[in-house]
């Protein structure tokens, strides 16, 4: 936006398969949000190439973009982004409405899902009316609902305590259980050692990208 | 547009954010509101005074001769001009077609007028039958003057409804009943009104002009011409052919006299419709004005409209980053924004409409106020400033929606 442009990421390559759920992890200004704008296609790369289930991406209009992200993409951010003036299922019904769903399919697969998330008996409510946990799972369920091939968080526990933070992990690892993939942006340590695979970014270059020993979430939720 | 699931989504918007939808619904319901009150009112006044001309045929003219003021072919001013049968005789026969009804008026002078030995003030005027329609008199009962009464030299007399009722009010009709002057005794066989409030002429007992000049020792002078000149297509053509029967007229009345061609004041002819026009030309000012407020309005209430648009846009730019986080392409961004700005300021704009209409279908024919008459406005004006209205309020509400569509999603996601 500025008129001093600034390489933010410099050489970044990697891939991703099915079913893994990747931490990106770095300092402040390493560049993992812009990272993770670009997956999301909500930015562009200047250069570089990216293929999202063998579709390669790239020139978006807006419009494709809008399609592409409707239907691959998913996404939890650390504001929650909730509409206020809608109710958690009205909420969780908005990406299906997208999607051309009847409306009365919408409703009955937005309370599946935040059955899911343990939220059903909160369906009429307003996000105002919720807790921050909740609304972060109100919105994990919203992203859950269009069945998206990539679940994109971009510190989905920034805005929470440590104890809400754990049942939002455990609700993210269980829904990798079921087999779906996700990349979850974070700078907390406790939060990245419950992904399967890190990746720190340190001045928009990879210096490390391991698998490690997933740390259950679970153990930490009474 | 006929997309439910559209409607259902603004429907759902407009019932969540009942404030914002009300008050843009106020500002464009008063604006056509005030707009009809306003034109309504306009075209009641030009109604109102259309009314008061129809007091007498608005083109009847009235001719009375004064004194000479201008020296002319050796003659001194000063002298006093005397009408003549000859004279309206005379201008029959060369402009018979420009007038439709023609009379004259003669006033006999030094004339007593008894009913069973009470002394009348009435004034006696002798005339024709034509003048009923020139100066737009209805009859109560019994006739008016006729053509047989005047070529017979008839003793008869029509007297005004103020007389009956200041003369006659003990008996059911004065017709049949004799009154004397100077003299003479006159059947009473008619009684004429006058239309509007307006009793001033009501104090004549008309005669046959012919028994007035014989009687009173008027030869044959008479006092005043007296016309009615057909109406033209528009107003200005009915002025123009006034002027111009009035001008050979007076040419003609001039040269008979020995009057200067200089001299207006010798020959003095009264012309309504002069008045008439002048009044006209009023209330197409008057009527210019209120639509001049009224577009005033219309664009308050445009700028009204567009002003909470871009507030609504503005406060909405975050969840239309989300929405198109989830998956909402541009275009239906915008179209859903200018769908509910456009249904809310129709049903507004038709509310207002329906309701000022109401209102002066009610009210309008019980306003009594002087110049203004059944005020009334014109449905398909009322109709078409909606329109624009609502034209222009989605016109003002696409521009913020497109720019707010079209903004990175990342950067509408991250505004506050």
């Amino acid at each position: 936006m500025g008129s001093n442009s600034l390489h933010v990421l410099k050489g970044i390559n990697f891939s991703c398969e099915s079913g893994e759920l990747v931490a990106i992890m770095g300092s402040s200004g390493s560049g993992k949000s812009t990272l993770l704008n670009i997956l999301g296609m909500l930015d562009e790369a200047d250069s570089g190439e990216y293929t999202l289930d063998s579709v390669p991406i790239k020139n978006l209009t807006e419009t494709k973009a809008a399609q592409y992200r409707n239907k691959f993409l998913g996404f939890v951010f650390q504001s929650f982004n909730l509409i206020n003036y809608k109710s958690a299922m009205e909420n969780v019904a908005l990406p299906l409405y997208y999607q051309r769903v009847p409306r009365k399919e919408r409703q009955e697969k937005a309370i599946e899902y935040l059955d899911r998330v343990g939220l059903k008996e909160w369906a009429t409510h307003l996000p105002s009316e919720l807790s921050g946990g909740q609304k972060q799972r109100v919105a994990i369920a919203r992203a859950m609902a269009a069945e998206p091939k990539v679940l994109l968080a971009d510190e989905p526990t920034g805005a929470l305590d440590s104890k809400t933070s754990y049942e939002v992990m455990d609700l993210i690892q269980k829904i990798n259980d079921e087999g779906n993939t996700i990349l979850v942006v974070t700078h907390e340590p406790d939060i990245a050692e419950m992904c399967k695979r890190v990746i720190h970014l340190k001045d928009g270059v990879i210096v490390e990208d391991k698998k490690v020993e997933q740390v259950r979430a679970a153990q930490y939720v009474q | 547009m006929f997309d439910i699931e559209r409607w259902q989504e603004i429907f759902d918007t407009i019932r969540k954010n009942k404030l914002r939808t009300f008050l843009t619904g106020l500002s464009v319901a008063s604006g056509i509101f005030i707009l009809v009150i306003l034109l309504g009112f306009g075209q009641g006044m030009q109604n109102g005074i259309a009314a008061e001309f129809k007091e007498d045929a608005a083109t009847s003219i009235w001719v009375w001769p004064r004194r000479t003021t201008i020296e002319y072919k050796g003659l001194n001013p000063g002298r006093r001009i005397q009408l003549r049968n000859e004279n309206f005789d005379a201008i029959a026969g060369q402009m018979g077609d420009g007038y439709e009804k023609g009379s004259v008026l003669y006033f006999p002078r030094d004339v007593k007028v008894v009913y069973k030995n009470d002394l009348l003030v009435y004034n006696i005027a002798g005339t024709t039958a034509d003048l009923q329609t020139i100066e737009n008199e209805y009859l109560s009962e019994g006739r008016y003057i006729n053509e047989t009464d005047v070529r017979t030299n008839a003793k008869v007399a029509v007297i005004s409804n103020k007389i009956k009722r200041e003369v006659f009010s003990k008996l059911d009709s004065p017709l049949g009943e004799y009154l004397n002057i100077s003299g003479a005794n006159f059947k009473v066989v008619g009684v004429f009104g006058e239309y509007g409030d307006d009793e001033g002429e009501e104090e004549r007992i008309f005669i046959p002009i012919t028994t007035a000049q014989l009687a009173f020792n008027g030869g044959d002078k008479i006092n005043n011409l007296n016309y009615l000149l057909p109406e033209q297509g528009s107003l200005d053509e009915t002025v123009a052919n006034t002027d111009k029967f009035i001008a050979e007229m007076k040419d003609y009345l001039h040269e008979y006299h020995g009057v200067s061609p200089e001299d207006d004041r010798a020959i003095r002819v009264w012309n309504p419709i002069e008045e008439a026009k002048r009044y006209y030309g009023l209330t197409n000012n008057i009527k210019f004005f209120f639509w001049f407020v009224g577009i005033c309005t219309i664009i308050a209430g445009v700028v009204g409209v567009s002003n909470i648009m871009l507030i609504v846009v503005k406060e909405r730019t975050r969840e239309i980053g989300i929405r198109k986080a989830l998956g909402a392409k541009p275009w239906s961004i915008v179209g859903m924004i200018l769908q509910e700005s456009i249904f809310v300021t129709a049903i507004s704009g038709f509310s207002g409409l329906i309701l000022s209409m109401a209102i002066l279908e009610v009210v309008g024919p019980n306003v009594e106020i002087d110049y203004v008459l059944n005020p009334s406005v014109n449905f398909t004006v009322a109709f078409s400033t909606v329109i624009v209205l609502v034209v222009a309020g989605a016109i003002a509400g696409f521009f913020p929606a497109w720019r707010a569509a079209s903004i990175h999603t990342i950067d509408a996601l991250r505004d506050e």
